[in-house]
């Protein structure tokens, strides 16, 4: 009995999440091995072929490139900056909530609102960067629209972005560190730093192992801001995969190439999730 | 008394020199927000000069709500998230109920099964789900932005979770008051559940109040469109509005959730805190 209500309890879950994950990602796989369709040649199975022209394909490479440049500028800064966001509001100090309120903010805010807000800064000429680089006698630059600066201007976007709610997870494991340990290590004349670098860090490695999981998958999901800040270009200059497959799905209307990519997407996410597995004492997360 | 002199190293030059990098990285972290108060609240010839008695103003807002319907915008993206929120929290609860105290054959598959979720977030399957949601006709419907949403493995595992760490001898005392299965669950599982609860409630809105992309595919109607997505079109660089309104549309986008974050700050800093993963 227990076993039928078990899965009568499971049912509208199961059935959902059939529906939308587990199907789908059967199901782009297969999309993937048939060629684009269209009214007077219907789609037929064409094998890999949509995976050697994908490999034929610039852009793909140049996609690839980009979200690994993206993730290499955005995770270190972002991570960095956590851990110190953390230990610095972690003792106390005046106004140490305010400090808090500050860092975390931006994480509430949606990617669509914050590449909104940075539009202004970064636009040339009349931007906010631009006017302030020109009271120093500094002239303008385009940096949205130059293929050098684009990706560092979205790089330094989002880990503004993302620091604040890194920090959290960094809180969290400092609020379990026993007090004794800062204590013992002032009694034995440990220098603040000696103390971070041998006490401190390697007991946040965990947290620190849990959160680059999560900053690399965020880093592939994270695309909401190129609709409003570039689009991907110039030139494909700050396009990323999530974006590329949407502009082949419904802007170039090619299903089949955009579940080529999808496959992609997928491999990448299925090796994060291994690493995850292999990597990570969930039970240190989740008490 | 060790405390005391731990305290007494505070004021030391390396601390005070901390505690001025934390003022100066929270004023950096600050500042884009104070900008756009800033710019909404002025006429567009001071968006860039920062005169510090300019004369306020709404019109900004006033335009940005006559230019697009932003109010119709924020009710779709309130009665989205409800929606959303009152059916994860029935479907996770019964999923979760069940794998934590009905050991059934076939559970822990099932389970690792639902944890591919937490990788594969609907929005990555954008091209299949748009066509399984065509399929339903559900296209421009606020149910169907909803709908891959409402299964969710990461509020399945956080109630499994907490479940699984209530007493056992609760529920047995309990079974012997007389209650049923759901008897059990309501009214000992759910009411010791409730900080978890919690936790999941804020972060699966603000997760799903800020959402864009799969929102933006579905929608293509006033009368669907969430706030994300009327200001993705509203912001658009081509559409040519003032920089002053933009932002004006901005605030008033993220305001509602903004105004809850500030008033219960505590509840959600400790819900990021508690959820791991959003």
């Amino acid at each position: 009995m227990r076993h039928v209500y078990g899965w009568l309890l499971l049912t509208p879950a199961a059935i959902l999440l059939i529906a939308f994950t587990h199907f789908p990602t059967l199901a782009t796989v297969y999309e993937s091995l048939f060629s684009k369709g269209s009214t007077i040649r219907p789609s037929r199975f064409t094998g890999f072929s949509n995976y050697e022209s994908m490999m034929e394909d610039p852009v793909f490479w140049k996609v690839l490139t980009n979200n690994f440049w993206f993730a290499v500028g955005t995770i270190p800064l972002s991570v960095g900056l956590a851990i110190a966001m953390a230990l610095l509001v972690n003792r106390t100090l005046p106004g140490r909530s305010l400090l808090r309120l500050a860092y975390f903010t931006p994480t509430i805010l949606p990617m669509i609102a914050v590449a909104n807000i940075w539009l202004f800064f970064y636009s040339p000429d009349i931007g906010l960067i631009d006017q302030i680089l020109g009271s120093f006698g500094i002239a303008g630059h385009n940096w949205l629209g130059d293929p050098d600066t684009v990706l560092p201007a979205i790089i330094l976007m989002t880990v503004w972005k993302e620091a604040g709610f890194f920090m959290i997870f960094y809180l969290a494991a400092l609020q379990h560190f026993p007090e004794e340990l800062e204590e013992a290590a002032t009694l034995e004349g440990a220098s603040r730093w000696y103390y971070f670098r041998r006490v401190v860090f390697p007991l946040l490695m965990p947290t620190t192992l849990f959160v680059l999981i999560n900053a690399v998958l965020n880093s592939f999901k994270l695309v909401d801001h190129l609709f409003v800040l570039t689009k991907g270009g110039p030139n494909n200059a700050s396009n990323l995969l999530l974006y590329y497959i949407y502009e082949n799905a419904f802007s170039y209307f090619d299903t089949n190439y955009a579940a080529t990519l999808t496959v992609v997407l997928l491999v990448i996410l299925a090796v994060l999730a291994l690493a995850q597995f292999f990597f990570l004492d969930r039970r240190i997360h989740y008490r | 008394m060790i405390r005391a002199q731990a305290n007494l190293r505070y004021w030391t030059p390396s601390v005070a020199l901390e505690i001025f990098a934390a003022w100066v990285l929270a004023i950096f972290w600050v500042a884009p927000l104070l900008y756009a108060f800033w710019a909404a609240f002025h006429a567009s010839e001071f968006a860039i000069n920062f005169t510090l008695f300019a004369p306020l103003t709404l019109d900004n807002f006033r335009e940005a709500l006559s230019q697009a319907p932003f109010l119709r915008y924020g009710f779709n993206t309130f009665v989205l998230v409800t929606m959303l929120l009152l059916s994860q929290l029935v479907i996770c609860t019964l999923a979760a109920y069940a794998f934590a105290r009905y050991e059934f054959a076939g559970g822990n598959v099932a389970f690792s099964l639902v944890l591919v979720q937490l990788m594969i977030a609907p929005e990555i399957l954008i091209v299949e789900n748009y066509g399984t949601l065509a399929n339903l006709d559900l296209i421009d419907t606020i149910t169907g932005i909803g709908l891959p949403y409402m299964a969710s493995a990461f509020g399945i595992f956080l109630l499994r979770q907490a479940f699984k760490s209530t007493p056992k001898e609760l529920e047995e005392a309990a079974r012997l008051e007389g209650c049923g299965a759901f008897g059990v669950l309501w009214r000992v599982y759910i009411p010791l559940a409730r900080p978890t609860y919690l936790a999941y409630s804020l972060v699966s809105i603000s997760h799903h109040w800020n959402n864009f992309l799969w929102p933006l595919v579905v929608s293509n109607s006033v009368e669907t469109r969430p706030l994300t997505v009327g200001l993705g079109i509203f912001g658009a660089p081509e559409s040519g509005v003032d920089w002053s309104i933009i932002s004006a549309a901005t605030l008033l986008s993220v305001a509602p959730l903004l105004i809850a974050f500030l008033l219960f700050q505590r509840q959600f800093i400790q819900s990021f805190m508690h959820s791991g993963i959003k």
